[in-house]
């Protein structure tokens, strides 16, 4: 009896460890991945966005629709009657004006991807089709994405879209920096390139912050002191300057400094720990349940019965 | 269907009630009908005609969102990427399946066999639940043909998805070897059975971690949406614990509500063993679901005291909160705290029916109704949408059905035929409380508990004291 319930607690462990080998990979991997915090890479760059001096001529717009190579829009991107209603980045659109009336009349602002440090659409992929480059942007490889859209759902700022007309290759659609045609290669994104107003500044990430707080210290009055995206999720590639409170704006000023994954980290800490006590406590509990009870027929003494009666 | 049964014989075993002939395999999935009385009580049964004007309009569809993408089939929402197919198949469904780990655990690791009559039931719930979940999943993905991706091409392992998919992918073949020797008892395969009862041990601690994990998982997904999700669904350091623990009473009433279904819809297939013990086993499992809606109402009201959240109870979103807890967990916590003393095992069935919807109105909550709270518009599904979840719904009632028509799960199927010493039928020889007394021929589930052969047993006698020797009597 003894002999068979030590054999039996060895096989369930053996056999409870062996079916969830493969899933503590994933507890392991996630531990270390999510461990310590990213801050960027040095040399990233990024774009700091000065919502004082957008006059709302969406040039921005219609240099990113011809370089991506985007539909046609329905209506000219001179027109200005899609300030009527606010939008959002979509698989036609990877960065749009919106309006916002204010007290101090009506304020621009440019949105796209923000090209987080550590952005939650790269952590929460089951891929990892979301890379941030060395440059700072953060691209996407078509190429393993199967469609979950949980970046969707992750991204704090509601960028990614997803071509969902396409029956057979639908993917994330979102700016990537212009990364393959210009940042690559040390050039600005098309859209910072053509603004007439100079509301977009491209550079290092860290000398932007450098000069947004220049900017605020220089002009004393003129701006909120904060620079949107320096810390907000862990900090992001795009930030902006303003000089009306963020939240007028349509920003989310509740998303705190941490990045998004420090959220999950909660859960993903219990995956070892259940990995490893589960098994030897189940099958701990089996033996003290079952102890001095003839339980032990119900598997593990079927050698008893494996010959097949013979029929009559 | 109860009249057809009547005309022919009730497989239960692989011999014809002679005792001579075995079924073929046509014969049994004939149900031991012929083919023309098959066809008959199926074009008799009203359900079937309702099922049939289901698929006439829902397998179109579903074929059409391959064909014309999904933006024919849903609002292709880029702020609600996640719509009916995964808030109410996945998110929904997933929750209700932890019959099987729960059912596996009491009988097999905490030895409670007085269990053991529902276990089937709850074993191949979980299998079914979790197969549903993934169909849905599939019409839901954008490319579900590289649904295999994270296993083999491509790995995010910081993803909590990634757990997901390959823990569900896990589970989901344990599940079928735990189901599997049900198919082998009626395929006639015992070395099959008997090899996965050996491991069954096995099988079941697996079951239990997997099923923490990705139950937990689940809810951990919306972690990685913190200003999304109202915070009174929300929280960083519960969510897992929250979607863990509602779906432990969500898989035990699964269970009640199928068996109640299945009692009243199949009563010819269900033998004596599992009439005579349901509503003691309905009771036994209202009893863990009300101490998992205790301890989920406990840990909901720490979520929010953890995060200070009492103000949100006061707006519109707190009073449909507080609907949500008082109808999915408040009340039937009273209907089972009033059944249970009484043994009122119709009313702790109204009150696991009751939780099933609860469930499932949490998970559609949390995933659909108030996530983007802080967006000025809800997302109402596309009625195509709509139409495919039923679809798939029914589908897997179908094959729901089709598996208790056939398989033992809801009858103990018997090994033997009658052997030469007893000479009347079989069927008659049945006493009511066939767990109780004796039982003429041991069962196939029966046969692993003894230590000797069935054919060693001469008279029914016999049996009925070693029956008792074994309960300890």
């Amino acid at each position: 009896m003894s002999g068979i319930t030590r054999r039996k607690f060895l096989c369930a462990t053996v056999i409870g460890g062996a079916m969830t080998t493969l899933g503590s990979m994933c507890g392991k991997g996630g531990k270390a991945w999510a461990a310590g915090s990213f801050e960027g890479y040095p040399e990233g760059m990024g774009v700091l966005v000065d919502l004082t001096r957008c006059i709302g001529c969406r040039t921005c717009e219609a240099a990113c629709n011809r370089e991506q190579n985007l539909a046609e829009p329905d209506l000219p991107f001179t027109d200005q009657s899609v300030f009527e209603t606010t939008r959002r980045t979509d698989e036609d659109h990877y960065t749009v004006v919106n309006r916002y009336a204010t007290q101090q009349g009506p304020v621009y602002r440019k949105i796209q991807c923000n090209h987080c440090n550590e952005p939650a659409c790269l952590t929460s992929c089951f891929v990892n089709a979301y890379t941030k480059t060395k440059e700072g942007a953060v691209v996407y490889n078509g190429k393993v994405c199967v469609g979950c859209r949980t970046c969707m759902v992750a991204c704090p700022f509601n960028i990614p879209a997803y071509s969902y007309s396409s029956a057979i290759n639908p993917l994330i659609k979102k700016c990537i920096f212009c990364h393959e045609t210009r940042l690559k290669n040390g050039r600005p994104p098309a859209c910072v390139e053509a603004c007439p107003q100079e509301v977009l500044t491209f550079g290092h990430r860290k000398d932007l912050i450098k000069l947004g707080h220049e900017r605020i210290r220089n002009n004393p009055g003129k701006y909120v002191d904060h620079i949107y995206g320096e810390k907000e999720v862990g900090g992001t590639g795009w930030m902006y300057l303003s000089a009306t409170p963020f939240d007028q704006l349509g920003f989310d000023t509740t998303l705190g400094n941490e990045p998004i994954i420090s959220n999950v980290k909660d859960f993903l800490s219990t995956v070892p720990m259940v990995l490893a006590i589960w098994p030897a406590l189940f099958s701990g509990i089996h033996l003290l349940a079952t102890k001095g009870k003839d339980h032990d027929g119900d598997h593990g003494e079927d050698e008893h019965i494996e010959k097949e009666e013979p029929r009559p | 269907m109860r009249a057809f049964v009547k005309m022919g014989q009730l497989v239960d075993s692989h011999y014809k009630k002679d005792g001579r002939k075995r079924w073929t395999l046509v014969e049994k999935l004939f149900l031991g009908l012929t083919p023309q009385q098959y066809i008959m009580q199926a074009l008799l049964n009203p359900v079937n005609w309702v099922l049939a004007i289901i698929f006439a309009v829902g397998l179109p569809m579903i074929a059409g969102r391959f064909f014309f993408g999904l933006n024919w089939v849903t609002h292709s929402s880029n702020d609600y990427p996640w719509g009916l197919f995964l808030g109410f198949g996945l998110f929904g469904m997933v929750p209700l399946s932890s019959s099987g780990f729960q059912l596996g655990t009491a009988c097999e690791i905490f030895g409670r066999h007085d269990l053991e009559p529902i276990e089937r039931v709850g074993l191949l719930n979980g299998l079914l639940g979790y197969l549903f979940a993934v169909i849905y999943l599939m019409v839901d993905l954008g490319q579900p043909w590289r649904l295999p991706y994270p296993m083999a091409v491509a790995f995010g392992p910081a993803a909590v998805l990634f757990l997901v998919a390959w823990h569900v992918a896990t589970y989901l073949s344990v599940q079928v070897a735990e189901v599997s020797t049900s198919f082998f008892e009626w395929i006639g395969w015992p070395v099959g059975k008997q090899g996965v009862r050996k491991i069954t041990l096995g099988l079941t601690v697996a079951g239990i971690i997997l099923s923490t994990l990705h139950q937990g998982a689940l809810g951990a997904l919306f972690t990685y949406a913190p200003g999304k999700v109202h915070p009174l669904w929300y929280s960083a350091s519960f969510q897992w614990l929250h979607f863990f623990v509602s779906s432990l009473p969500g898989g035990l009433c699964m269970v009640i509500a199928v068996s109640t279904i299945a009692r009243k819809t199949m009563d010819w297939r269900c033998d004596d063993r599992f009439k005579s013990s349901l509503d003691k086993l309905t009771i036994t499992l209202a009893k863990g679901a009300t101490m998992g809606l205790a301890t989920y109402l406990t840990i909901k009201l720490i979520g929010i005291a953890h995060d200070n959240e009492w103000s949100y109870l006061a707006t519109g979103w707190g009073a449909w909160f507080i609907l949500e807890m008082g109808i999915g967990v408040l009340l039937p916590l009273a209907l089972f705290s009033w059944a249970i003393p009484r043994n009122s095992a119709t009313i702790a069935r109204l009150g696991a029916f009751i939780t099933v919807l609860g469930v499932v109105l949490n998970r559609l909550n949390t995933s659909m109704i108030c996530f983007n709270w802080k967006l000025p518009y809800r997302e109402i599904p596309h009625w195509r949408e709509l139409i495919i979840s039923i679809t798939i719904f029914a589908i897997y009632v179908v094959v729901y059905r089709f598996i208790l028509y056939r398989l033992p799960i809801l009858y103990a199927w018997k090994e033997e035929p009658a052997s030469e010493a007893v000479t009347e039928p079989v069927r008659d020889l049945r006493s009511p409380a066939y767990g109780e007394a004796l039982s003429p021929l041991p069962s196939y589930r029966e046969m692993g508990n003894e230590t000797v052969t069935a054919n060693s047993y001469s008279t029914a006698a016999d049996l009925g004291s070693d029956e008792s020797m074994r309960r300890g009597l």
